[in-house]
């Protein structure tokens, strides 16, 4: 087992491999990716209940929720795969954090913007500067601030390693995020879904919102290939094998 | 593993330890700023000084919503379970507003003791379930509750919302 995951962990390192691998698995990831994203949807905005509080305001939650879970994780993504940079100097690696950073952005930007649409009907506010809203607004910069020094210097070598050290310290925004609510006093709500406890949330509700997890974990894998590979072709274009694939 | 590698992984760890122990440090030196709002016990023992703008939190006692007999204003107190603090506040309540509901006020305490709010805030908690459930609930919680004064005539009940049903 560990001598087969060193040999992908190897293999992945190869730009020519990884193009050639995920050549055959975008088909699948955007299949995946639009099913689950339709009957999720259609699930949780027309089949749940409304809730017994909010209404039908709520239903909200199937794009807040996995789009600000998918914005942690890309985070957690990006400074592992900028760790694996200035370990192993892997160029794959570099790419990859610096595709993330705008795909993780635009996710953070889609859990601010829905939390705030949401905030106004139940709340009463747009927005308030607690430790969740807060912590998660920083997010966003710190994504922004990994963006600004990926393309900051003149060596492409340079901004990718002081881009993934800025990644790597930012780490310790994303505990601050998962415990704000529970650390201070907040305006939001603590977590419905945990990995310990059983979620507080009814199964009729609930369902949709794991298939819409799945399904924004298949887009966000589908969107990182995607642009790694023109990264690849970019990066690699003088080599003979993107030359040949480009004649034939 | 590359010796030149372990050392580099090793400075990288490091790194992350000692960013995350010093904003830990800020973060616990500064939780009292970090807080949103100020528990009706707080407010109680005298943390908060009058004339200070603040926000206060806890949930709406039960019973306690009196409105004006003429425009907006509208008088509850809130409680978190130990203390209780008046509150008065003129204007739209969210739609969530409502007894035993959690909410968020900002304002100021005057020397009477009353706070007085010129925004409310709505909390809601992280159960979400159908209204037609939330009945049943509140139906098996009310016969448990009649069945349990039956028998000792002690009732220490306090949950709202949290621990209820999922």
């Amino acid at each position: 087992m560990w001598q087969w995951l060193k040999q992908l962990y190897h293999r992945m390192g190869s730009p020519k491999w990884f193009y050639e691998i995920t050549e055959r698995w975008i088909p699948w990831l955007a299949i995946v990716a639009g099913v689950t994203a339709v009957v999720g949807l259609v699930l949780g905005l027309l089949y749940a209940p409304a809730d017994y509080q909010q209404g039908d305001s709520f239903r909200i939650i199937y794009i807040h929720v996995p789009a600000a879970i998918l914005a942690q994780s890309a985070y957690m993504m990006m400074a592992v795969a900028g760790a694996v940079y200035l370990i192993w100097r892997m160029k794959m690696a570099a790419w990859v954090a610096k595709v993330i950073a705008p795909i993780g952005a635009s996710f953070c930007l889609i859990a601010l913007l829905t939390g705030a649409i949401w905030g106004k009907p139940t709340w009463g506010t747009w927005w308030v500067w607690d430790a969740r809203l807060t912590s998660m607004l920083m997010l966003l910069f710190l994504y922004f601030g990994v963006m600004a020094i990926q393309q900051a210097m003149e060596s492409e070598d340079g901004s990718y390693k002081a881009a993934a050290i800025l990644a790597l310290v930012g780490v310790v925004n994303i505990p601050i995020i998962k415990y704000s609510v529970e650390w201070w006093n907040t305006l939001h709500q603590p977590a419905t879904l945990t990995l310990t406890e059983k979620p507080s949330m009814h199964p009729d509700m609930l369902w949709p919102l794991l298939i819409m997890l799945v399904s924004t974990y298949v887009l966000f894998a589908l969107l990182v290939i995607l642009r790694t590979r023109n990264e690849i072709l970019w990066h690699e274009r003088k080599r003979s094998w993107v030359k040949k694939m480009m004649e034939s | 593993m590359h010796p030149q590698r372990k050392k580099r992984l090793r400075l990288i760890l490091f790194l992350v330890i000692a960013v995350g122990a010093a904003v830990g440090l800020a973060m616990y030196s500064l939780s009292q700023n970090i807080n949103l709002f100020q528990t009706p016990t707080q407010i109680a023992n005298g943390e908060v000084p009058p004339g200070r703008t603040i926000r206060a939190g806890g949930l709406v006692v039960e019973g306690s919503v009196v409105r004006d007999k003429e425009g907006l204003g509208v008088t509850f107190r809130v409680t978190d379970g130990q203390s209780e603090v008046p509150i008065h506040y003129e204007g739209i309540l969210p739609d969530l507003f409502r007894e035993g509901q959690g909410i968020v006020a900002l304002g100021q305490l005057d020397n009477s003791g009353v706070f007085e709010a010129s925004e409310v805030l709505a909390k809601h908690d992280e159960n979400y379930m159908p209204p037609e459930v939330q009945d049943a609930l509140e139906k098996a919680h009310l016969d448990g509750k009649a069945k349990m004064e039956n028998a000792n005539s002690s009732d220490t009940d306090t949950s709202y919302g949290k621990g209820a049903g999922y």
